[in-house]
């Protein structure tokens, strides 16, 4: 695929980088300023590819005539205009399952070190304060919390498949019930209803404009004072204004979050906070997974070229 | 081991059963034992109350060696609140007869097995370090955390099968992590394949998590020898006891990159934790709090209950261990 003009959004992974101007004619979008490089590029650019933070809108793909083929190093597109691409005939692809169990293994990880106060302990430790002041504070179990997700797709059922073994009673929210795949979970018809029937929220839906802002504020207050919010989706999946004021109120409990509605940017009042666990976006970020991610991409475009079918389509 | 005596009132009618202490208690033994019971400090025991005393409640990891134990002559019963017994010279015990010794049975097992699975995901994954760096703003100045390892598919050698391991063992297995062990003996019920030493089960291991109690045979199980078959990225988890590893050899080899990282609860000499891992950001610490839960305490409180009533009635001990 020597000839596929590809537009490289943003930095995202050295391997794909490396690959793509290896295997491609790769043109790198921040280097040089964005007018300028359309004046420049735009008609050889064929192929995209972005990530969960940098994705084709409607602005990009219009101005990208010869665009062919999205392919997002990411399993979640909302930030691809899906709508636009259909109408211009562009395939678009993700990256899902080589990523499920990543994010599942931190949403997980996440729910205990809320509630177990993991990172909380070892910066107590290395203040100083475990000799200065004694035990750090007591905290509750996790097995046996009852956890709740918002979408059973690929990672609300790894989520699942996880917490089960801790002897968590699992319920879950979605468009439908399927009560004969999931005999053993609950369904509850309204978000709402399974905030107030469980102790941990997992968000694992796609993002899309019917789950934005899908935990709202009175979602958050259902979960309660007591309750844990784990986001592994997007942070435009919840209302982060509310989320942190109920947070400083104590009306929610505490939160897990590895996403927040303007990344890198996180609101300064959760960093006071010593009920919530912060990660940079990190639910695929191990090697082998990313790897995986960037061979899915690869594969992807070569499948494209080649005129066979794509490997994970979602146009 | 010979029942406990069948044993009605204290001494006159509506008295107390005597307990001693081998320190104060805390507070939510006090109140889950309130009114049941006499007690008085080990070393506020005058002359009759040495005679007499028959029940040695031991709060916390306070040390019990034995010339305590040797002080009364009447002790049929030493109730721990641990799981563990490093604390207590066991051996003393073995050659006081008919001396029976409890602890805290499967009371803190959930919450520790819990807490290991949440040390694994936190190592491996670098979640401290990761939270760190955006809590220094570094995300948005110097861009991504750096890349961890996945936890799923990772081999996970767990040193003691007992309540602990067995529950480590269910947990990691649902995060598609393969399981081996290593115990006193094999256990033919269980589906992990065993290694016969430390050694060999770190050499077949990405994750090695200690699970086993502290005894002579134990002690700095985790030398060196272990640590460079666990290898340069092979992560170490200690909810069991500080005793179990060779502290300063832990700290060269983090160092030295022979071992990846390492996930701490329990040290050598706590709360003394060696100022070298304080700057190192591959190593989640934690100040020996996997069993400080509500649900815990509440437990091991009526496991203690349980076992002075069990006792004083005559009854079969609820966690007898085995000297």
């Amino acid at each position: 695929m020597e000839s596929l003009g590809v537009l490289l959004l943003y930095p995202v992974n050295a391997y794909l980088e490396q690959e793509l101007d290896r295997r491609c004619r790769l043109y790198r979008f921040w280097e040089s300023p964005r007018d300028e490089f359309l004046r420049a590029h735009a008609g050889a650019v064929r192929a995209v590819v972005g990530n969960a933070n940098y994705g084709a809108d409607a602005a990009l793909i219009d101005a990208l005539p010869a665009l062919e083929i999205v392919a997002s190093f990411s399993v979640g597109i909302d930030r691809v205009d899906l709508a636009k691409c259909r109408e211009r005939g562009i395939r678009v692809t993700n990256t899902p399952d080589v990523l499920t169990d990543d994010v599942a293994d931190l949403a997980v990880g996440l729910a205990i070190a809320v509630l177990r106060r993991i990172p909380q302990a070892d910066r107590y430790v290395r203040a100083g304060l475990w000799k200065s002041r004694g035990d750090y504070t007591l905290t509750t179990r996790f097995s046996g919390k009852r956890v709740g997700i918002i979408g059973l797709g690929r990672i609300g059922q790894a989520v699942a498949r996880r917490v089960e073994a801790f002897d968590c009673p699992v319920n879950y929210h979605q468009r439908t019930e399927q009560k004969s795949v999931y005999p053993n979970y609950t369904y509850y018809p309204t978000v709402v209803e399974l905030a107030s029937n469980s102790d941990v929220l997992v968000v694992a839906c796609p993002l899309n404009a019917s789950t934005r802002h899908i935990v709202s504020r009175e979602v958050m207050e259902a979960l309660g004072p007591k309750g844990v919010l784990i986001n592994v989706g997007r942070g435009p999946h919840v209302d982060e204004p509310e989320m942190v004021a109920a947070l400083a109120d104590g009306r929610l409990g505490g939160a897990g979050l590895d996403v927040f509605e303007d990344e890198p940017n996180v609101p300064e009042a959760l960093l006071g906070m010593d009920n919530v666990v912060l990660v940079p976006h990190v639910g695929s970020g191990t090697y082998e997974t990313r790897k995986a991610m960037a061979d899915l991409v690869l594969g992807n475009l070569e499948a494209h070229v080649l005129s066979k079918p794509l490997l994970t389509p979602v146009v | 081991m010979p029942p406990p005596a069948a044993h009605g009132a204290a001494g006159a009618a509506g008295d107390k059963p005597l307990v001693l202490l081998a320190q104060p208690l805390f507070p939510n033994f006090a109140a889950a034992l309130e009114g049941r019971y006499r007690f008085v400090l080990a070393g506020d025991a005058d002359a009759a109350t040495v005679a007499e005393a028959r029940v040695l409640l031991v709060p916390g990891l306070v040390a019990v060696t034995a010339d305590l134990i040797d002080r009364f002559p009447a002790l049929e019963l030493m109730v721990a609140t641990s799981v563990g017994l490093d604390h207590v010279d066991l051996r003393a015990c073995r050659h006081r007869r008919g001396l029976a010794v409890t602890n805290a049975g499967v009371a803190f097992s959930v919450d520790t097995a819990d807490y290991a699975v949440g040390l694994v995901v936190a190592v491996l994954r670098r979640v401290a370090a990761a939270e760190a760096h955006l809590r220094r703003g570094a995300w948005a100045t110097d861009g991504e955390f750096p890349l961890a390892t996945k936890v799923s598919g990772k081999r996970v050698g767990i040193l003691g099968l007992g309540s602990i391991g067995t529950l480590v063992a269910r947990r990691l297995a649902a995060f598609g992590c393969r399981i081996a062990y290593n115990s006193r003996s094999p256990k033919p019920s269980c589906p992990y394949e065993f290694y016969p030493t430390a050694r060999a089960l770190a050499a077949a291991s990405d994750v090695l998590v200690l699970s086993c109690a502290l005894t002579e045979e134990t002690r700095r199980v985790v030398d060196r020898g272990v640590m460079e078959a666990l290898g340069a990225g092979g992560v170490l988890v200690n909810v069991g006891r500080g005793g179990l590893v060779d502290e300063p050899e832990l700290v060269r080899c983090l160092q030295e990159g022979v071992i990846g990282g390492a996930g701490l609860d329990v040290y050598e000499d706590e709360p003394e934790v060696p100022p070298e891992l304080l700057a190192m950001d591959n190593v989640v610490l934690s100040g020996h709090r996997a069993v400080l839960t509500a649900e815990s305490m509440r437990g091991v409180a009526e496991v203690v209950a349980g076992n002075l009533e069990a006792f004083f009635a005559g009854r079969p001990l609820l966690s007898p261990v085995t000297l």
